[in-house]
């Protein structure tokens, strides 16, 4: 029996539930990780993932030292380890200095483009932001969260002035009805699943999954609507219209807190159930149903992902959804609201801390004097009022000439963008890049700098999950080599190209700790302004918005009012898809996550989790996979417009019939490879859930093993509707 | 707590209580500070009185009562310490002493340290329930498992709701199990541990930890991080 050196209290880092860990070590081994039964949000629960997929803290190839690559100029090709040589961090800061002083100098800050992090701290990513805007003097600053609600984030923002999540995790399991929609919560979100499953089957809630697969939610359904994919605004506003014919709206609330239905609802004249029925095929019966069983609820709540916000139309579904919300009252009371679930486990808290192109921490504007000035007091520094490029925006930006120079601090883009091949050309013709992160990812391969950051376990800081609430990360580990914090290595190059710029004074990059940093952030930010490292030591963690020391924080929003004021419908209106099967391609491409893997990988794919789910699969419906002879195992080549990859066959039924799914977690066969980079004018956010392929056998690639184990017998596949 | 109905008072060890209708002796007597032994009981599962070590003589009532379901009622004079709800405590820990791997269980140890109990009293059979190493995450040995039924109810309505675990065998043979003892990748387990979370004994661990306890060099922990191997005996 072993007894623990010490047991660290800390936050998971891979979701965005933001569970609490506690981490038994022994010998600076993370040896058993258990949860705290008295505390949201998980309340005891974890995971796979955090449970057992801590280990990549210690894998043999987390980054050590600092790396140059060795040849440096030229066209620039992706190398692995051997293709870059140790420095010392005095050699590889002063070269990245140098670099983008340089590229200031010459071409101005907007000719740089950064990935902020959702895995790193708010700590790291307000110097970050504040690295990018008082020092290379763009808003040219951006993280994945881009590539995953801001379809949500955008559409909220238009209804009603907040892009958070509505109510508490905590409420959840006492809900009366709920829809969830566009997400595969067992899998993405398991501990959040655990309430939903918890508010049905102790509760009695009443739950409807709007969702073209047959995920493990519904089988806790009381009606399913499976739209084909991409066709989601039918389906909400077919609902919208029910609830107007049937005499369902909230009259009361419409009157007092909201704007522009009289308009809104003009345009719903035509999208009756019948007409949505023959685009999304859900029938038009279920529809009514649904938009009956929503309305009529005592207290009703909406939870989306990725379904809803990656689209073309990210941002018109997102509205839809508020739209239901706002006609019905059913939001701004406990167990009603919008809820986009965030996906990492601090996507929340990179946006909150300013690292978005248009918006300084807690969504203060960069093109708001007021807000702006409150920073440049802070700062010393005058501060650029033009919005900055998203990361889409960027790697075109590179393509074209504008980007020269990229800083990239733990994201692995060359794995989730869309079109990689594209990507992965914009990369090539940078002058340089700098990257920072635990592991050398696909990514990395492209840098010239290699910085080596410490884990979520080797240091301290504050996480925001996915219900605003602001909790601790706290060091449980040494730090592996010689990595260092992402602050600090931000400070640290800051000052450096500050000197290099011949700045007389310094924006302040002179930290001795993460609580200074929060400290402040707090002060420059009134929504944090109660929160204090004291007081998260004392109530394991706080809801933001809290602007004073006495104030509670706030698990729930909008009891009064919303941020823009009064609630706004918009119109929407149903638009094409962005790429239609056809002939040539007759698949329609869903891509998405599967429990056992986060993301780009970088973290589970160098866990104990790669050994139960070690390969991409291509899931196919039986009849597809019947006439084209397929059988589970089978090598397939996926071919789209933009590139193509090699793997296995996975036939369920999960999908329906024309579509397949593929996970995008395994780099040796990308689902991204495949995926378009159109986008959503206003979010700007690529279609992810939507592309044209076609399918055929193939042999296994020569540069890849045959795993001795089917990825069906590892006991990752729990599909009660695949065949083997 | 229900406020809408008025309080049920009682009497524990002579203090007088109030406690809502519908509350357990166990939370009546935990709101006055008076500490009764569990080891099945959870606050994270549904009380089942499954171990009985949390017995209380209640006046007027034939056999001792488990404190973690019997719920309250008016008038009821409850002792948790008379010498036969003590009796019964130091017999039950005997039983289980006798049986079972208690190593690993700190907090059991401390109750036979409270009440006495004799591990060496009972000549009983060892359980061997088997050792289990199916797959990468974590180990069953179930020579430690003493039945409290806590993994059980976590993988099924008191968290996850996946039911991979069972009860099989009867009487003495009475084991937790999977369906058809299917090696544990091949059920619905997901893997997520809660079962671990609430182990009491040390009968499930994380297989690192395992492979720590051992003695094994880190290299070798890492390389175990192998493709999943069938039911094994305990090396």
């Amino acid at each position: 029996m072993i007894v623990p050196d010490n047991i660290v209290r800390s936050t998971c880092p891979y979701c965005g539930v933001g569970c609490q860990v506690d981490m038994h070590i022994k010998d600076d081994r993370i040896y058993r990780v258990t949860a705290p039964f008295d505390s949201a949000p998980n309340y005891g629960n974890l995971c796979v993932k955090g449970r057992f997929g801590m280990d990549f803290v210690n894998h043999p190839r987390r980054l050590r030292t600092p790396l140059i690559r060795k040849e440096l100029g030229g066209q620039r090709q992706p190398v692995g380890l051997d293709g870059f040589r140790p420095a010392t961090w005095e050699e590889a800061l002063d070269m990245a200095a140098s670099r983008l002083a340089q590229l200031v100098t010459r071409r101005g800050g907007d000719a740089i483009g950064t990935y902020a992090s959702a895995k790193a701290t708010n700590e790291d990513n307000y110097v970050f932001q504040k690295f990018v805007r008082a020092v290379l003097h763009t808003n040219n600053v951006d993280h994945c969260s881009r590539l995953c609600h801001s379809g949500s984030v955008t559409g909220l923002q238009l209804a009603i002035g907040s892009s958070a999540m509505s109510n508490s995790i905590a409420e959840m399991e006492h809900l009366d009805t709920f829809i969830v929609t566009g997400s595969n919560t067992t899998e993405t979100h398991p501990v959040i699943s655990l309430s939903l499953k918890a508010a049905v089957r102790r509760h009695g809630a009443k739950l409807i999954v709007v969702d073209p697969r047959q995920i493990e939610m519904v089988d806790f359904a009381t009606l399913w609507l499976r739209q084909r994919p991409g066709t989601d605004v039918a389906v909400f506003s077919a609902m919208a219209h029910v609830i107007v014919q049937e005499g369902l709206v909230n009259r009361e609330f419409l009157a007092a807190r909201t704007e522009g239905f009289e308009e809104y609802k003009s345009t719903l004249q035509e999208m009756t159930p019948e007409w949505a029925a023959g685009v999304s095929g859900v029938p038009a019966e279920d529809i009514r149903r649904a938009a009956r069983m929503y309305a009529e609820a005592q207290a009703a709540a909406i939870y989306w992902g990725m379904g809803i916000s990656q689209s073309t139309h990210g941002t018109e579904n997102a509205l839809c959804l508020a739209n239901l919300a706002l006609m019905t009252g059913q939001i701004g009371r406990p167990g009603t609201g919008l809820n986009p679930l965030r996906g990492q486990n601090n996507v929340q808290g990179a946006s909150d801390s300013g690292a978005l192109p248009p918006f300084l921490t807690t969504y203060q504007r960069v093109d708001d004097p007021a807000a702006r000035q409150r920073f440049e007091a802070a700062w010393g520094v005058p501060l650029s009022t033009v919005p900055g490029l998203t990361v889409t925006e960027m790697v075109d930006g590179a393509l074209a000439g504008d980007i020269k120079g990229m800083y990239i601090m733990g994201e692995n883009p060359l794995l989730t963008e869309p079109y990689l091949s594209h990507s992965r050309h914009a990369m090539a013709e940078l002058d340089f890049v700098l990257f920072q992160d635990i592991f050398l990812n696909e990514t990395g391969e492209y840098a010239d700098v290699v910085l080596p950051a410490r884990s979520f376990a080797e240091k301290d800081g504050t996480f925001v999950n996915s219900d605003r609430r602001v909790q601790r990360g706290r060091q449980a580990v040494a730090p592996v080599g010689a990595s260092r914090a992402d602050w600090d290595i931000t400070c640290d190059l800051a000052r450096r190209i500050e000197q290099k710029l011949g700045r007389n004074r310094s924006a302040g990059f002179a930290y001795d700790n993460a609580e200074e940093i929060w400290d402040e952030m707090r002060s420059v930010t009134p929504d944090f302004g109660g929160i204090t490292y004291e007081r998260l030591e004392r109530e394991g963690g706080v809801h933001w918005p809290c602007p004073s020391l006495e104030h509670p924080g706030t698990p729930y929003l909008f009891a009064d009012t919303f941020p823009r004021g009064k609630g706004k419908f918009w119109p929407v209106t149903y638009g094409t898809l962005s790429e239609l099967p056809d002939e040539e391609y007759p698949f329609v491409l869903s891509t998405g996550r599967v429990l056992y893997h986060w993301h780009g990988g970088t973290l589970s794919r160098h866990s104990v989790l790669d050994q139960i789910y070690p390969e991409a699969v291509v899931e196919i419906h039986p009849d597809d996979a019947r006439s084209l002879a397929i059988a589970t195992g089978d090598w397939l080549e996926v071919v789209s417009r933009r590139g193509h990859i090699t793997a296995r066959a996975l036939v369920t039924a999960r999908s329906p019939e024309g579509v397949i799914f593929i996970p995008f977690h395994f780099a040796e066969a990308a689902a991204n490879e495949l995926t378009q980079n159109t986008i959503d004018p206003r979010a700007k956010i690529p279609d992810f859930k939507l592309c044209a392929v076609r399918i055929a056998r193939a042999e296994i690639p020569a540069d890849r093993n045959a795993s001795p184990i089917p990825l069906t017998d590892r006991g990752a596949i729990k599909d009660p509707l695949s065949v083997r | 707590m229900d406020n809408s109905h008025p309080m049920i008072e009682l009497t524990i060890d002579g203090q007088t209580v109030q406690a809502a209708p519908g509350s357990t002796i166990l939370q009546a007597a935990h709101s006055i500070g008076i500490d009764i032994p569990v080891i099945c009981y959870h606050e994270a599962t549904t009380p089942n009185a499954v171990c009985r070590i949390c017995t209380v003589e209640v006046t007027g009532q034939r056999t001792l009562l488990p404190a973690c379901v019997a719920q309250v009622a008016p008038g009821m004079q409850v002792q948790t310490q008379s010498e036969r709800a003590r009796r019964s405590r130091k017999v039950i820990l005997e039983l289980l002493a006798s049986t079972v791997d208690l190593a690993e269980a700190p907090e059991i140890q401390a109750q036979m340290a409270d009440y006495q109990a004799d591990p060496q009293r009972y000549d009983g059979t060892r359980r061997e329930a088997g050792y289990f190493d199916d797959n990468p995450f974590y180990i069953r040995d179930y020579d430690k498992c003493i039945l409290c039924w806590r993994c059980m109810q976590v993988c099924a309505d008191d968290a996850q709701y996946v039911n991979a675990l069972t009860l099989g065998g009867r009487g003495f043979d009475s084991h937790i199990a999977t369906f058809y003892d299917q090696p544990m990748p091949d059920t619905s387990c997901v893997f997520c541990g809660q079962c671990l979370g609430v182990c009491p004994t040390g009968a499930l661990k994380p297989k690192r930890q395992a492979l720590m306890e051992q003695g094994q060099p880190e290299d070798v922990i890492w390389l175990a991080t192998r493709p999943p191997r069938r039911k094994e005996r305990k090396p």
